[in-house]
């Protein structure tokens, strides 16, 4: 950070300040933060063993001892939804880091680049996005079967086609700015002028999509899971978890609903933390 | 127009190829033959049954050959419905899947455009934080959580409206309607209040305001025209989400509709038939896109003079 001080601290000072004042942003980040220190702290927090039934209890609705209810196997369902988390999250995150890496080298290198590579870059992410994508993450994951890993690739493949083209807008405009100019006029190597203007300056553009990217995935994944075409038992998701309290929400709606809100809160807190942060970082709105 | 239409035509054609060859490939690739069944079939049979279905050929030999009968409009046989063709299946579960769309799309453009328009009328007032809060919650409700909850309300406690089927009973069409529309009136609604804020503050509004006119008039003849071209331009690529929406809300809801077909495949491994439906699908989101891009350039002159100098 000590490199953009001069440039940079103004824009991430008044950035904060506006994020402070959006309480809706602000709460959204600290259900975030809450729900990643449960999900890491999972395995000494939570109440019971991730395997532990109860054949004999069966489904029970919350109480004292199990605050959000048994399943029908007599398992804590608090205990089910920590550890679906953990899936959930970890499938979020690293599917949008994937996507990130990728959607930021490709945009960069097209808009670095230009001319003719710029136009074949670009006009392969046109295509790609005419692809039915849905349709070919659920036919890979039938045709490799369905695994984690490749799940964390598909979806990352199919997301970073967005972020490709934000990052080269951003890159193509700045290079006709004038202090990217005057700073090459000034004798600075290309090397200092990307890392002192260029990513700085395509920072918030990129940590506003990713915000955004996650919870996307995070429903993607949930959306396969909840076909069957996800996350496989024994492991366990949210998305797996509604699946499951579908097939008994007429006797025990709980199993339904308990998942289901904490997969909603938690992009409901994914998307107010996105917009507050496309707010704060954009330099426009600071006159209002 | 012409030129662009005949130009975005041209360019699908490679993408379609590249679907095809895609699609071709992964499926041959996917270990395990869809004949290779739980009860042991004796070989001689799987080899009749390969023989029937020209899998024994080389796969280049193969590729050519489907691509000749997609030409044709022929997706093969089904290989799990044995005497069924894939075009046969298709056209069996695409008016449900149609249907279902357009009333989806309904509600989607009814519910998002009103609620985005009448948001971005009073901006930062309750009349524009409850509907796009609501909106908010739209987007973070995905399907497979508001349909069944839809259900057990509607369909259960409340016992108004039947919670699954199609055309078998009156009213067995809204819940799957409104569980697909839901989260696109959502996405609706913010983007008509965005491009209508923006259109208001226009000089052309301006003036028709300094004119005299009724606001009710202004945004009806003047300000929607351009308002809603990000919501033209957001229908091609919503409708390529309402097919994959609509695998879950058919499973849900039962229907029997192209979505549901294309899951059972999935879990069939029907090769032919995932195959065919890619294909199909494919084809029509190209379609869909190209006749939601036609749409935005033909509502804006400023596009519409660009395409013009530029090809």
């Amino acid at each position: 950070m000590s490199t953009i001080e001069e440039q940079g601290t103004s824009l991430w000072q008044d950035a904060w300040i506006k994020l402070s004042k959006n309480y809706l942003a602000l709460f959204g980040l600290a259900i975030i933060v809450l729900l990643c220190v449960v999900s890491v702290l999972t395995p000494w927090i939570a109440p019971y063993g991730y395997e532990e039934q109860n054949l004999l209890l069966g489904a029970t609705s919350p109480s004292a001892q199990h605050w959000l209810g048994t399943d029908i196997f007599g398992r804590d369902m608090l205990t089910r939804i920590m550890y679906g988390g953990r899936v959930s999250l970890t499938v979020g995150f690293i599917a949008t880091a994937v996507a990130l890496v990728i959607g930021v080298l490709w945009g960069a290198i097209a808009g670095f680049v230009g001319g003719r590579v710029d136009a074949v870059m670009m006009r392969i992410v046109d295509i790609m996005y005419a692809l039915p994508f849905m349709i070919f993450i659920v036919l890979l994951m039938v045709v490799f079967g369905r695994n984690i890993l490749l799940l964390f690739g598909a979806i990352g493949a199919v997301e970073w086609l967005t972020m490709a083209r934000i990052v080269r807008g951003q890159v193509m405009a700045l290079r006709k700015q004038e202090f990217v100019e005057a700073a090459h006029s000034l004798g600075l190597s290309q090397w200092t002028i990307i890392r002192r203007h260029i990513i700085p300056n395509t920072l918030g553009p990129v940590i506003v999509y990713t915000t955004l990217t996650i919870p996307s995935v995070m429903l993607l994944e949930a959306f396969l899971s909840f076909l069957g075409l996800g996350i496989q038992p024994p492991q366990s998701s949210w998305g797996l978890l509604i699946n499951y309290g579908v097939e008994t929400m007429e006797e025990f709606p709980w199993l339904l609903i308990f998942p289901g809100v904490t997969l909603s809160l938690t992009l409901f807190a994914l998307n107010f933390l996105g917009d507050g942060l496309r707010d704060a970082l954009d330099p426009r709105t600071s006159k209002d | 127009m012409l030129r662009f239409v005949f130009y975005r035509l041209l360019q699908a054609i490679p993408v379609l190829l590249i679907v095809i060859s895609l699609t071709f490939m992964l499926v041959h690739s996917a270990p395990g033959g869809p004949f290779s069944a739980d009860k042991a079939v004796p070989p001689e049979v799987i080899k009749a049954l390969e023989a029937q279905y020209n899998l024994d050929q080389p796969l280049w030999q193969q590729y050519i050959s489907y691509l000749g009968d997609v030409l044709k409009g022929d997706f093969g046989p089904s290989f799990k419905y044995p005497g069924r063709d894939v075009t046969e299946l298709i056209a069996a579960g695409l008016p449900a899947t149609a249907e279902l769309a357009f009333y989806a799309m309904l509600v989607a453009l009814v519910i998002g455009v009103s609620a985005g328009v009448a948001a971005a009328m009073r901006p930062n007032t309750a009349q524009d934080y409850i509907p796009m809060s609501a909106a908010m919650i739209g987007i973070c409700m995905p399907s497979f959580l508001l349909g069944p909850l839809l259900v057990l309300v509607f369909g259960i406690y409340l016992e108004w409206l039947p919670v699954s089927g199609w055309d078998d009973m009156p009213g067995d069409k809204i819940l799957p309607a409104i569980t697909l529309g839901t989260g696109y009136a959502a996405y609706i609604a913010r983007l008509s209040r965005g491009g209508m804020l923006e259109v208001l503050s226009q000089d052309y509004i301006r003036t028709a305001r300094a004119k005299g006119l009724s606001e009710p008039l202004i945004i009806a003849k003047h300000a929607l025209r351009g308002g809603l071209i990000p919501v033209i331009a957001f229908l091609g690529p919503a409708f390529a989400g309402l097919l994959g929406g609509s695998f879950v809300v058919e499973t849900i809801f039962q229907i029997p509709g192209l979505g549901r077909f294309y899951v059972q495949a999935a879990f069939n491994r029907d090769y032919t038939m995932i195959l065919g439906t890619t294909v199909f699908f494919s084809t029509l989101i190209i379609v869909f896109n190209l006749l939601s891009d036609m749409l935005a350039i033909w509502l804006n002159p400023k596009l519409r003079q660009q395409t013009r100098g530029e090809s």
